[in-house]
C-alpha cells in the first residue's frame, strides 16, 4: 500500500449531478484551472441519476413560474425555515439551466409549439417538466467533462479534508477501493458533492443496500464536512419518503400524477390533495396507517389502457428502471392493481428535504475555499435541477477562490492520523465485519430516531452510537473493497449521532413527520423560527446552536403561510377534480 | 504472520447472474465492473468471465444496460422480491 501526493486548483469530490457540473463550469470560467473530479465510483453511471431522470421536479420556466412564486411555495412548504437568498439563487439560475442543459443534449417533453410541457404536482404552483427520455443523462454529462478536459479518478473513496491552521481548506485525502494506497490530494479550493446520507436507517427489507439513494451516498460529505469544521443545519429535518414497499423506491407521484394517477388508502380513496412529497404530506400517510385505513396505494388501474402503456415506458426505463421487473415479480400490473408503498426509513438528504450542510447562495460553506452543492447541500427540496444549478455556483465560486488563494500548508499530523484512521481496519489481525456493525448501527436507527421522534428514544439511541463508535475501532477489513464499507460505517455512525443530537436539540415539532416529536407536539415559532445548527466546536464537541432566519426577500401572506399544514381532504367522498386543480 | 478473523460464512444469493456463454471478459471487456456504483463485480480470470463478487446490490441496472452482449441479467435481491 502506498501514499500518493496530488497537486489541484479545484478537487470536487463526487460526480453525480452536481459535481459535473461543478467541475465543468470551473473549468468553463477559467481553463487554465487544474480540475480534478474524484470519484468513488465511476463517473460514467455513479449517483443518484445513474440511470437518468424522468423529469425536472422544480422546473421555474417563464409563463408558468416565476422566482418569486417558487420561493414563496418552498418556504411554505418548508414551514418557513429557508435562507430565502439561498433559494432565490436557484430560481434565478433554473431556466438558464434548463436551457444550457436542453442545448447539451438533455431532452425534455415539450408541447406542439415547442413550450415547455410543464406540469401541476406542487401543492400552489407548477414547477414538474417531464423528460420522458431522460435516461441518458449521464452520457451528456460525460461528454461535457471530456469536453471540459476535466480530469477524472474514480474508484477512489475520499474519506477527510485537510485544513489549514487558519481554517480554510487544504485538500482531500481518501483511499482506492481496490488497491487502498492512500492519496493527499492538495488542492486552493474544494467542492464536496457527495449525495444524500442514504444509508442511514435500514430498509424494512432488511438489505443493507435496498435504499432509495444510491447506497454509495453513505453521507460520506456529510461527515467530512462536519470534521473540517463546518456548520451544518436542519439535520431534523429527516427525508422519509413514500415509496413501494420492499422495492424502497418511488412509485412515482409526479409521474403519473399528470397522467391521473394518485395516492389512495385500502379502501381506494384519496386522502390527500397534493402527492408532493413535504413532512406534511408524510404526516398524513403516517396518520391513514396508524387509523387502521392501511396500507396505501398508488392508483393508476382506472386510467386508459394508452395512459398506462406510457407510464410504464417511462417509469420502466428511467431513474429505477428495475421496479418493472419488482412488479412483475409481484403480479402487478398497474392496469389491476394498485402499487403498496410504505414509509421509508430515515435519511438526511436536502434534495429532498432540508438537511444538509449550510451554504450560502454561492454554495460556500463556512469552511472558506469550502463549497457544498446537491443533495448535502442545505438548500431545501433542492432536486436535481437545484443540484445542477449549485454545482454551477460551486465551480464558478472554486475559480474564484483559486484565483485568490495559493495552496495551504499541509499539516502533516492531519494526514498522519487519516492514514492510520484509514488503513486500520486492513492492519488488524481480526475484528468486526463492517456489514454486521452497519447492521446494527442502522437497525439501532430505526428503533430510536424514526419518527414520531420519542425524547428518551433518542437519548438512548445517542448511548448506542457511543458504544458502536468503539466498536469502530475494531473493524476488520479483509481487502481494500471491504475497507471502502469499514469507512463508510464511520460515516453513517456520525450522520446517525447528528440525526439524534439534531432532533433532541429543536423542542418543537415541526415538517409533519420529518420532525414530528411526541414530547413536544406544537409546532413553535416564539422558540424555535430559526435555522438550528450543529458544528465541531474546538474542543472537538458535537454542538448545537440557532442561527437567525434572514429577513424574507418574498414576504408569505398569512393566508398563504399554512398551505401545506391543510393537505388532508375533509370528505374523503369529495370530487377528486376539486381537491387537485389541473 | 496474519491470523484469519473467526467468521462464519454467510451464504447469499446474489441478483445478478452473467451468462458465461455471453461474456466477453476473456477477451478484455470489463464494463459491467467498470460501471458497477457499488463495485459489486469482479472478472473470475481462470473461467474468463464476470461474476457478482459481493451481495450489495441497489439493482440498478447499468451493468445489464451497458453490456455489450446482453450477458448480464439484474433481478431483485430475493430479501425485497
Amino acid at each position: 500500500m502506498q501514499t500518493f501526493e496530488h497537486e489541484y486548483d479545484v478537487v470536487v469530490v463526487g460526480g453525480g449531478t452536481a459535481g459535473p457540473m461543478a467541475a465543468v463550469k470551473a473549468k468553463q470560467a477559467n481553463p487554465a484551472l487544474r480540475v480534478l473530479l474524484l470519484e468513488k465510483a465511476n463517473v460514467k453511471r455513479s449517483g443518484a441519476i445513474s440511470m437518468g431522470m424522468d423529469g425536472l421536479n422544480n422546473a421555474v420556466i417563464p409563463g408558468h413560474a416565476t422566482p418569486e412564486q417558487y420561493v414563496r411555495e418552498i418556504t411554505i412548504a418548508n414551514d418557513g425555515i429557508v435562507n430565502q437568498k439561498t433559494v432565490m439563487a436557484y430560481a434565478q439560475g433554473s431556466f438558464a439551466m434548463i436551457e444550457e442543459l436542453d442545448r447539451w443534449g438533455v431532452r425534455f417533453e415539450k408541447d406542439e409549439t415547442g413550450d415547455y410541457a410543464v406540469r401541476k404536482v406542487h401543492h400552489m404552483g407548477s414547477y414538474v417538466l417531464p423528460m420522458p427520455e431522460g435516461h441518458d443523462i449521464k452520457k451528456v454529462l460525460y461528454r461535457q467533462l471530456k469536453r471540459a478536459r476535466v480530469e477524472i479518478t474514480n474508484r477512489v473513496v475520499a474519506t477527510r479534508l485537510l485544513t489549514a491552521e487558519d481554517g480554510r481548506i487544504a485538500g482531500v485525502m481518501g483511499f482506492d477501493c481496490r488497491t487502498a494506497d492512500f492519496h493527499v490530494i492538495r488542492a486552493r479550493s474544494v467542492v464536496l458533492s457527495c449525495g444524500a446520507a442514504g444509508r442511514l436507517g435500514l430498509p424494512a427489507s432488511g438489505y443493507l443496500f435496498g435504499t432509495y439513494e444510491n447506497p454509495t451516498n453513505a453521507g460520506d460529505g456529510y461527515a467530512m464536512a462536519y470534521h473540517a469544521g463546518a456548520e451544518l443545519s436542519g439535520l431534523e429535518c429527516f427525508q422519509i419518503n413514500p415509496l413501494i414497499k420492499d422495492y424502497n423506491g418511488p412509485a412515482c407521484a409526479y409521474v403519473t400524477g399528470p397522467f391521473g394517477g394518485y395516492t389512495t388508502n385500502a379502501e381506494g380513496q384519496r386522502f390527500i390533495e397534493c402527492d408532493y412529497w413535504s413532512g406534511q404530506m408524510m404526516w398524513e400517510f403516517h396518520r391513514e396507517l396508524q387509523g387502521g385505513k392501511g396500507p396505501v396505494f398508488l392508483k393508476l388501474d382506472h386510467l386508459a389502457e394508452e395512459t398506462i402503456s406510457a407510464i410504464e415506458t417511462i417509469l420502466h426505463t428511467n431513474e429505477r428502471p428495475s421496479r418493472g421487473r419488482f412488479h412483475a415479480g409481484r403480479g402487478t400490473d398497474y392496469r389491476e392493481r394498485m402499487v403498496e408503498m410504505h414509509i421509508s426509513e430515515i435519511g438526511l438528504c436536502s434534495g429532498h428535504s432540508a438537511s444538509g450542510v449550510w451554504v450560502d447562495e454561492h454554495a460556500r460553506t463556512t469552511v472558506p475555499g469550502l463549497h457544498a452543492a446537491g443533495d448535502m447541500a442545505c438548500v431545501p427540496h433542492n432536486y436535481m435541477l437545484g443540484a445542477f444549478v449549485y454545482g454551477k455556483l460551486a465551480g464558478e465560486s472554486s475559480a474564484r477562490f483559486s484565483a485568490e488563494h495559493g495552496l495551504a500548508a499541509v499539516d502533516a499530523g492531519q494526514v498522519e492520523d487519516e492514514r492510520r484512521r484509514v488503513w486500520a481496519p486492513l492492519l488488524r489481525e481480526d475484528g468486526l465485519p463492517p456489514n454486521q456493525v452497519e447492521y446494527k448501527l442502522r437497525r439501532m436507527v430505526n428503533d430510536y430516531l424514526q419518527p414520531p421522534k420519542v425524547t428518551r428514544k433518542m437519548e438512548i439511541g445517542l448511548e448506542r452510537f457511543e458504544a458502536i463508535r468503539e466498536d469502530l475501532d475494531r473493524l476488520k477489513a479483509r481487502e481494500p473493497h471491504e475497507l471502502m464499507r469499514a469507512l463508510e460505517v464511520h460515516a453513517i455512525r456520525d450522520c446517525a449521532e447528528m440525526a439524534a443530537r439534531a432532533s433532541l436539540y429543536r423542542t418543537e415539532s415541526r415538517w409533519g413527520l420529518y420532525h414530528a416529536r411526541v414530547d413536544f407536539p406544537d409546532r413553535d415559532d416564539a422558540q424555535w423560527f430559526c435555522h438550528a445548527q450543529l458544528m465541531k466546536d474546538g474542543q472537538g464537541r458535537m454542538v448545537s446552536f440557532k442561527r437567525a432566519i434572514e429577513p424574507y426577500l418574498v414576504p408569505i401572506a398569512d393566508a398563504d403561510r399554512n398551505a401545506y399544514r391543510q393537505l388532508r381532504i375533509a370528505t374523503p367522498t369529495e370530487a377528486p377534480t376539486e381537491a387537485l386543480p389541473a | 504472520m496474519t491470523t484469519i478473523a473467526p467468521l462464519a460464512f454467510h451464504p447469499s444469493a446474489v441478483p445478478v447472474t452473467v451468462d458465461a456463454d455471453k461474456c466477453i471478459a476473456d477477451k478484455g471487456c470489463t464494463v459491467c465492473v467498470d460501471v458497477c456504483p457499488l463495485d459489486v463485480l469482479a472478472i473470475d480470470l481462470v473461467k474468463g468471465s464476470a461474476y457478482m463478487k459481493f451481495d450489495e446490490c441497489w439493482y440498478c441496472m447499468p451493468c445489464e444496460k451497458d453490456c455489450p452482449t446482453g450477458a448480464v441479467r439484474v433481478d431483485i435481491p430475493y430479501l425485497l422480491r
